[in-house]
């Protein structure tokens, strides 16, 4: 590190003042002109509640205090969105005045659902649940999308990076024990002539994401074992990356405080000037010249990471320290400020260990350098921290310490560069009020053929297996270890060689414990087009089926929220985002799953400044799903077993192929997207799980992209056996007709089940009150065989061609 | 009789320590989790322990390339006590990352031709002591290189137990189901250390097809049976005497059925494949 500092210019005399920003007297543009030039993403009335306050003050602010309100009050950390208030008008509908999206639809529904079993909900870094007798689960998903734009794989990796601290940064520190990753991406054959000026090529920005969360994941050793992967054409300017932790820690160490005389120490990277107004970045839409922001992307190092944990772990169960956070967006001034909101606390800049000379007080103070932990410690344990420290090579320095006096006070070199009052910096934001408008669209429908014959259906199911968002993603999942930690028991590509889509990953964290936890995830921007509502409903449905479809049970399932939106100052974009919310309520309390933890990234938008295109990105919720289960044998993959077993589907079909893949091959969105129907959807995951849970089925598959014929051929070609099918037997709503709804309808709570013939009569009577089909039996021959409704083959090819169109496409 | 102490190394990105640790618990040992900073500071003598495992993981980033940050660290700042350990007859085993760390330091293959300890040491034995496979000018001798398909890959592979002197192998089964997880796996060496390698009988694992087939010598077992691209499929090698062992795969990610991708599918035994090296080991130590 020496050596950097010789490299970069020594720092002028002089070049550390601080300056006042002389905004009392400024009028509504000048405030307007310091919030831009300075990239603090302020809008006026939140630049005139500053104003006021310091014209009460009877001073101007310092540099370093405007930075620290802009972080402390940018979407990215505030969330204001979901706290504003919104004026919500819907077509034919009375108008609504909603305060606030996150009490009123997110965490009212935990609040309704009241599980026992949820230790920590939205208050801090992560979600907490109960797991075992000494331990308890931790899971939070994060976006770094903007940063990813520019820099795939150095945003990426510290996007990982992120969200590992946000475990280690919940209670007193978890052990992170599992990733899971989420990308969506333009179209991987895009012509470069038609790439928005000044963005990457898809296929650019996906390589350099995938070796970004490879590299940091591996380097952590921690398990990626959860994900899944996006194409739309939209995401191309804007390409979305969530990154998720699951973390393992001891139930004794779930709480924290902070006591006024604990010491600020710092721990671990070293602080640069990497990473400068990412949060308020991040708060803002991208344009043609975004490519230009080179300093708010951050530089990972997950070496440095990996002593953090091993040093910060061992000081946890030597009860060395009362709080901990990580310092994420915002640097030292988000994670400081937030430890000391109820206390207070004093921090000296200049003890900063920093990378190079030359930082100005308030970059130090905002710098989103990576690997840094801040923690409260009481001074009798800190030559104890020090010699684990010492021991880990891993640095730790003393920042000051959290007071009495409600301030927030930031000294350089002995001067007060920052003396904040901390009820105005966390609760001086004036609510948004926003309007939210929503008109449902009218979308060409296509003609719905009412036969389907071979060749033409099979080549259909070719597309769609070969579509780049149902096709393999081995090439992407082999590259992350999958295997570390030793107790990953269901694993992403399963089958009989390995290399079958599993619909959940579980893994049992206690090495030598059958207990185990199933992570998965659902997500359908596509149905967004027709409503967001469906669209929010159905990765719910997803999410849950995924969880079900292995072994799960809805009674120990916990849901994250992740919305990624465009901007939410236009009212159609924020009407969608109230459908989503609404949906997330609905559904989520109707299968009685709650939220514990959640993020959004608004202003996902990209602004061509020439030719004033605008372009956002679909409506997108990640639903990521956890479920604690007792014991990890009754678990089933969804690889064909044995021939003669029986093939079931389970839950009604409906006429839905609005938003689905099908007429998306065809060029059309449709208008009756898949609708969720929860009280048959839970009764029928209900019911399914009991009978995994009494070990009658042998396989079973969640029904999503693609409907019965996609789910059906991948179960076959997994297990190498051939199937036999008849669509006369799936349960349709009355009205279902036509065979390519039957084959490639993507309605809700549905599975493909395999039954053996010694437990068909057992399976049946337990699966009474839900509506089932039995579609046919595995062969023993190879061969994928459908028939249609009056009993013409409709699909008629072999296993193998179908393997092959799913896993050629995306191996590159 | 006690249990065999057995020290784990860790450093700055180790990462499979906790479950070689669980892997050797439960083979019967006492195990300690040992940064190297303490065995250089001398707080922690590696001399008190029977067996040292060096584990997986990316040791100091893999900064350079994979191993070596650490082997130098080892070969320059622990020469004495390893020296001792490795004369004293002990056993050293090396994971994935462990397995690049004991080739960059030249502790394997350490061939015959390349031990480069007293002739007369090597030819008479001191009494009561085992034969010294000590190399005191320690030199690389083989290389772990970027895996042919030039990118980080976790899979479950084919093992072919060879006919060797290793200690960790003796009576495992002749084949053996074990994950890779690594991007520098490619094992590569001079012919002339090939040939050596292969007449001493040091190699332990072959990669192999899974299929009944008579034992491969040169052919290289097409991708991605062999994961990575290895001369003669070589997946990991013993030195001469079978005390020091070094390989690609996770043994330690094998202990019990549940780790088996297909236990949905198959009948299994209760017990991985991987216990039989720890408890071989641990066997060895006790005796």
């Amino acid at each position: 590190m020496s050596s950097a500092k010789t490299v970069l210019t020594p720092a002028k005399q002089g070049q550390h003042t601080i300056k006042k920003i002389e905004m009392l007297k400024a009028d509504d543009a000048e405030l307007i002109r310091i919030s831009r030039e300075g990239t603090l993403s302020l809008n006026l009335t939140e630049m005139q509640a500053i104003q006021t306050h310091f014209r009460g003050l009877g001073r101007a602010p310092t540099d370093v205090e405007l930075e620290t309100i802009a972080q402390t009050w940018s979407e990215h950390c505030v969330h204001k969105t979901f706290k504003s208030m919104i004026r919500y008008s819907e077509q034919g509908k009375e108008p609504e005045q909603i305060d606030g999206l996150f009490p009123t639809f997110i965490q009212r529904a935990t609040q309704d659902i009241a599980k026992p079993w949820c230790v920590s909900v939205f208050s801090d870094n992560a979600g907490i649940i109960e797991f075992d007798e000494t331990y308890n689960l931790v899971f939070k998903v994060e976006t770094h999308n903007h940063p990813s734009a520019i820099e795939p794989y150095g945003g990426a990796g510290t996007g990982i990076g992120g969200v590992i601290r946000d475990s280690l940064g919940t209670g007193l520190g978890a052990k992170p024990i599992l990733n899971t990753d989420v990308f969506c991406f333009g179209l991987p054959d895009t012509p470069y002539a038609q790439l928005p000026k000044g963005t990457l090529h898809p296929k650019r920005v996906f390589k350099g994401v995938v070796a970004g969360v490879r590299d940091y994941g591996n380097r952590m050793g921690i398990p990626t074992a959860n994900g899944a992967i996006l194409f739309d054409e939209r995401y191309t300017a804007n390409p979305l990356v969530f990154c998720g932790n699951v973390g393992l820690i001891p139930r004794d160490r779930c709480e924290k405080s902070v006591e006024p005389g604990d010491l600020i120490v710092a721990i671990g990277g070293q602080t640069g000037r990497d990473g400068i107004h990412g949060a308020t970045f991040s708060s803002a839409e991208l344009d043609d010249t975004s490519e230009n922001l080179g300093s708010v992307v951050q530089i990972g190092n997950p070496i440095m990471e990996k002593k953090v944990v091993d040093a910060l772990l061992q000081a946890r169960d030597r009860n060395l320290y009362r709080s901990i956070t990580d310092c994420g967006a915002g640097g030292f001034s988000s994670a400081v400020g937030e430890m000391g909101q109820q206390t207070g606390a004093e921090v000296h800049l200049e003890r900063v260990s920093l990378k190079y000379e030359g930082l100005a007080p308030w970059e130090i103070w905002l710098s989103e350098a990576q690997e840094r932990m801040v923690i409260a410690v009481q001074p009798e344990n800190l030559a104890e921290l020090m010699d684990i420290c010492t021991a880990e090579v891993v640095e730790a320095t003393v920042l000051g310490c959290f007071t009495d006096t409600r301030k927030l006070q930031v000294f350089y070199e002995g001067t007060l560069a920052a003396d904040l009052d901390m009820e105005f910096l966390h609760n001086g934001l004036p609510q948004p009020v926003k309007q939210a408008v929503w008109n449902p669209p009218h979308h060409p429908e296509p003609k719905v053929a009412g036969t389907l014959r071979v060749p033409k259906s099979t080549e259909t199911l070719c597309c769609l297996l070969a579509s780049p968002n149902i096709a393999s993603k081995e090439s992407v999942i082999r590259q992350y270890d999958h295997e570390v930690q030793g107790g990953m028991v269901i694993k992403p590509l399963v089958g009989v060689k390995n290399d079958g889509p599993s619909d959940a990953c579980i893994v049992t964290p206690v090495l030598g414990s059958r207990k185990g936890v199933i992570v998965a995830n659902g997500i359908n921007p596509r149905y967004s087009d027709v409503d967001a509502y469906h669209s929010a409903a159905a990765a719910i449905d997803e999410a849950l089926r995924n969880i079900i479809a292995v072994g799960g049970t809805l009674d120990k399932t916990a849901l994250l929220d992740n919305f990624c939106w465009g901007n939410p100052d236009k009212p159609d974009r924020l009407g969608e985002l109230v459908r989503a919310a609404k949906a997330c309520y609905d559904i989520a309390t109707a299968y009685g799953t709650p939220f514990i933890s959640g993020k959004d990234s608004l202003y996902n938008e990209y602004r061509d400044t020439t030719t004033g295109e605008q372009r956002a990105i679909p409506a997108t919720l990640l639903i990521s799903a956890i479920c604690v289960m007792p014991d990890v044998s009754s678990a089933v993959t969804m690889d064909a077993k044995a021939p003669g077993n029986y093939i079931y589907v389970v839950g009604n079909t409906y006429p839905e192929l609005g938003g689905s893949h099908y007429f998306g091959l065809q060029g059309f969105v449709g208008n009756s997207a898949p609708i969720v129907r929860p009280s048959e959807g839970k009764l029928t995951m209900e019911t399914l799980s009991t009978a995994i849970r009494s070990g009658l089925v042998r396989s079973c598959h969640d029904c999503s992209e693609g409907g019965i014929a996609v789910a059906a051929a991948e179960m076959a070609f997994s297990g190498g056996y051939g199937m036999h099918l008849n669509l006369a037997e799936v349960p349709t709503s009355d009205e279902v007709a036509s065979v390519d709804v039957l084959l490639f309808s993507e309605s809700n709570s549905r599975f493909l089940v395999e039954v053996e013939p010694q437990h068909r009569e057992t399976y049946e009577t337990c699966m009474t009150d839900v509506p089932i089909g039995c579609l046919g039996t595995v062969t023993k021959e190879p061969a994928f065989v459908v028939n249609g409704l009056d009993g013409h083959r409709i699909v008629e090819t072999s296993i193998d061609v179908l393997k092959s169109a799913w896993q050629d496409a995306l191996q590159w | 009789m006690l249990k065999p102490n057995v020290l784990i190394l860790r450093t700055a990105g180790t990462n499979c320590d906790a479950e070689t640790d669980v892997a050797f618990q439960v083979a019967g040992a006492e195990t300690a989790l040992v940064h190297i900073q303490q065995l250089i500071s001398r707080k922690i003598s590696l001399l008190d322990y029977q067996i040292l495992a060096i584990p997986g993981g990316f040791s100091y980033g893999d900064d350079i390339s994979a191993g070596i940050l650490l082997a130098t660290e080892m070969k320059h700042k622990l020469t004495d006590a390893l020296h001792q350990f490795i004369d004293d007859g002990k056993l050293i085993l090396g994971i994935c990352n462990g397995f690049q760390v004991l080739v960059r330091a030249g502790l394997l293959p350490a061939t015959e031709g390349n031990n480069p300890c007293k002739a007369e040491e090597n030819t008479a034995p001191r009494v009561g002591a085992v034969p010294c496979a000590c190399p005191p000018e320690i030199a690389q001798r083989a290389t772990l290189a970027m895996n042919t398909s030039a990118k980080f890959e976790c899979r479950w592979v084919h093992l072919e137990t060879q006919q060797s002197p290793c200690i960790f192998t003796k009576n495992i089964k002749a084949r053996v189901y074990l994950p890779v997880a690594h991007a520098e796996g490619r094992f590569t060496a001079p012919p002339e250390v090939l040939e050596q390698i292969v007449s001493n009988n040091q190699i332990v694992f072959r990669y192999g097809s899974g299929a009944q087939s008579p034992l491969m010598e040169r052919v290289v077992t097409e991708y991605p049976h062999n994961p990575n691209g290895s001369d003669a499929n070589i997946a990991g090698i013993c030195d001469t005497t079978g005390r020091i062992f070094g390989l690609m795969p996770h043994p330690e990610r094998f202990l019990t059925k549940w780790n088996h991708p297909r236990w949905t599918r198959e009948h299994l035994p209760e017990e991985g494949d991987g216990l039989a090296i720890f408890k071989n080991a641990v066997n060895y130590a006790k005796a």
